[in-house]
């Protein structure tokens, strides 16, 4: 398969600043995103999973090495077929469900019946259709996620990246936003990245995850899971998703113990 | 009506008709406050005759002018300062202790740079309400969320477009704080300056009659002058209730 983005000795360190020292945060780093695959990132707190996701969004610039896309250098800006979700409620609370999904092809200048025909899907696909003219204030927090991900998804992009844009949710509620996400992963195939803390959720969601070190964060492995493209979150109750959850801990179990005594350390 | 709303209007209504009592009774001296029906009838008087008309305009209009140009500099001066990081830290005391003056002592010096009449009356009201737009800028552009910038980027929007479909409503809340303090500080700039040292206006009037001992005019004056400040805050209410029910709150 071709890769869709390519990272290489990708590094990303903070200057200092009034008071602290420069912060190493992440990398050296290389590694290919293979087209259409779900690939899911875990990692211990602190140690650069966010940074990770903003280099290969082009949100952030890498201090050191290179991130391409489509074979096209990232720099600093957002390529376009690129989306991203994140954790914290994006959505726009001055518009309306329907307004906030259409804003980008809106800034676009898109054909309004063009518009309409992928909002309409998007928010269909999303389960919004009974809250098209409500107001995200409206909404619980599963719902505005959704919004944030529709609003994503009408731009069709190649590539998505979901930086735990489930962490503020209900176990339930994750669950099956999860099998929502296979499902959009199936039927777009487009490329996802997936950051989350939940080994559980990136065993069941990914094709491959990447296990990262504390700080500064470096892939010490990447897991194949080999689970079937169509599948839903009843592949929890196979004998052997256990193991591959098993696998993800003992390889992250020492790195975990080590960034908890660098949050102990900056405490100081 | 809500209940609160109920018990609100039985308690003013109380208040007023017991005034009106103890004035019609002789309690109250008319020499001192005059009964609230005689107030309004004063103020209808005054309306009516049209001889204050002209003080009416030049009041309002110097509101006006103080409004619009502490709303529009207030917010011009916000973002100036919000993109200046070392320009704001340097004035941020300056901010900070600018409602601590007593800036109608300035009043005099204002005159004698600008002369009597409507100038000196704008620019005391304008200095004085311009500042609360200031920081209702500084602090709206402060607290838009991070991640509503992020998703500007994401998007691919130009600056322009991102300060115009992003930066602006998410700021408009406290943009909108800002618009109404500037409105009330505006309305006392104006009136309490022509208080002071005027030779015209609404103010100018009141203060009038009070060194003429003439309570009628006086109390219908004040009352007129109620009677538009919440008119004006009632305008400003109400379109804040149609921004917020837009916003689903």
């Amino acid at each position: 398969m071709n890769a869709v983005a390519r990272l290489s000795n990708v590094s990303r360190i903070y200057p200092p600043r009034a008071g602290h020292a420069a912060v190493h945060a992440l990398g050296p780093l290389s590694f290919e995103l293979k087209a259409g695959e779900f690939f899911g990132v875990v990692g211990p707190s602190g140690c650069g999973k966010s940074t990770l996701l903003d280099v290969l969004a082009g949100l952030s610039a890498p201090s050191e090495g290179t991130v391409e896309f489509e074979g096209k250098p990232v720099a600093g800006t957002v390529p376009d077929g690129v989306g991203v979700v994140f954790q914290e409620d994006a959505s726009f609370p001055w518009l309306t469900v329907e307004d906030n999904v259409a804003f980008g092809l809106r800034r676009l200048g898109t054909d309004p019946a063009e518009i309409r025909r992928r909002v309409d899907f998007a928010v269909g696909f999303m389960g919004l259709n009974d809250f098209r003219r409500a107001y995200p204030s409206q909404l619980s927090g599963g719902m505005r996620q959704r919004v944030c991900i529709a609003r994503t998804l009408v731009l069709q992009p190649r590539l998505i990246l979901l930086d735990e844009p489930f962490g503020a949710l209900d176990q339930q509620t994750r669950l099956l936003m999860g099998d929502e996400l296979l499902r959009l992963w199936r039927e777009t195939s487009a490329t996802v990245v997936l950051i989350t803390h939940a080994l559980d959720e990136a065993n069941l969601l990914s094709d491959r995850i990447g296990v990262m070190s504390a700080r500064p964060g470096r892939f010490i492995d990447v897991v194949e899971t080999g689970w079937p493209r169509d599948r839903d979150s009843r592949l929890a109750e196979r004998p052997d998703f256990g193991a591959v959850t098993s696998r993800l801990w003992s390889l992250l179990r020492t790195e975990s113990m080590l960034a908890l005594g660098q949050g102990a350390q900056a405490a100081e | 009506m809500s209940k609160a709303g109920w018990i609100r209007l039985v308690v003013l209504a109380a208040f007023f008709g017991a005034v009106e009592a103890l004035c019609r009774t002789g309690v109250i001296s008319p020499k001192l406050v005059i009964a609230p029906t005689a107030m309004v009838e004063a103020m209808v008087k005054l309306l009516g005759s049209g001889e204050l008309n002209p003080d009416i305009r030049q009041t309002l209009s110097s509101v006006g002018i103080a409004m619009g140009l502490s709303v529009t500099g207030g917010f011009a001066l916000g973002c100036v300062l919000y993109w200046l990081p070392p320009l704001r830290r340097t004035v941020d005391p300056f901010l900070a202790a600018y409602y601590s003056l007593p800036h109608f002592a300035f009043y005099p010096l204002l005159i004698v740079i600008f002369g009597l009449g409507a100038l000196p009356l704008i620019v005391l009201a304008t200095l004085f309400a311009m500042v609360a737009m200031i920081m209702a800028t500084l602090s709206g552009l402060d607290r838009i969320p991070r991640v509503l910038i992020k998703t500007a980027r994401m998007q691919r929007l130009s600056l322009p477009a991102e300060i115009w479909h992003i930066r602006l409503p998410a700021a408009a809340p406290h943009l909108f704080s800002g618009l109404k303090l500037a409105v009330t500080y505006s309305f006392i700039g104006v009136i309490a300056g022509e208080f002071i040292l005027s030779t015209s206006g609404l103010g100018h009037q009141i203060a009038y009659a009070y060194d003429n001992f003439d309570n009628r005019t006086m109390y219908g004056l004040i009352l007129l002058v109620l009677c538009i400040a919440t008119a004006f805050n009632l305008l400003v209410f109400a379109y804040e209730r149609r921004l917020a029910r837009q916003r689903g709150q």
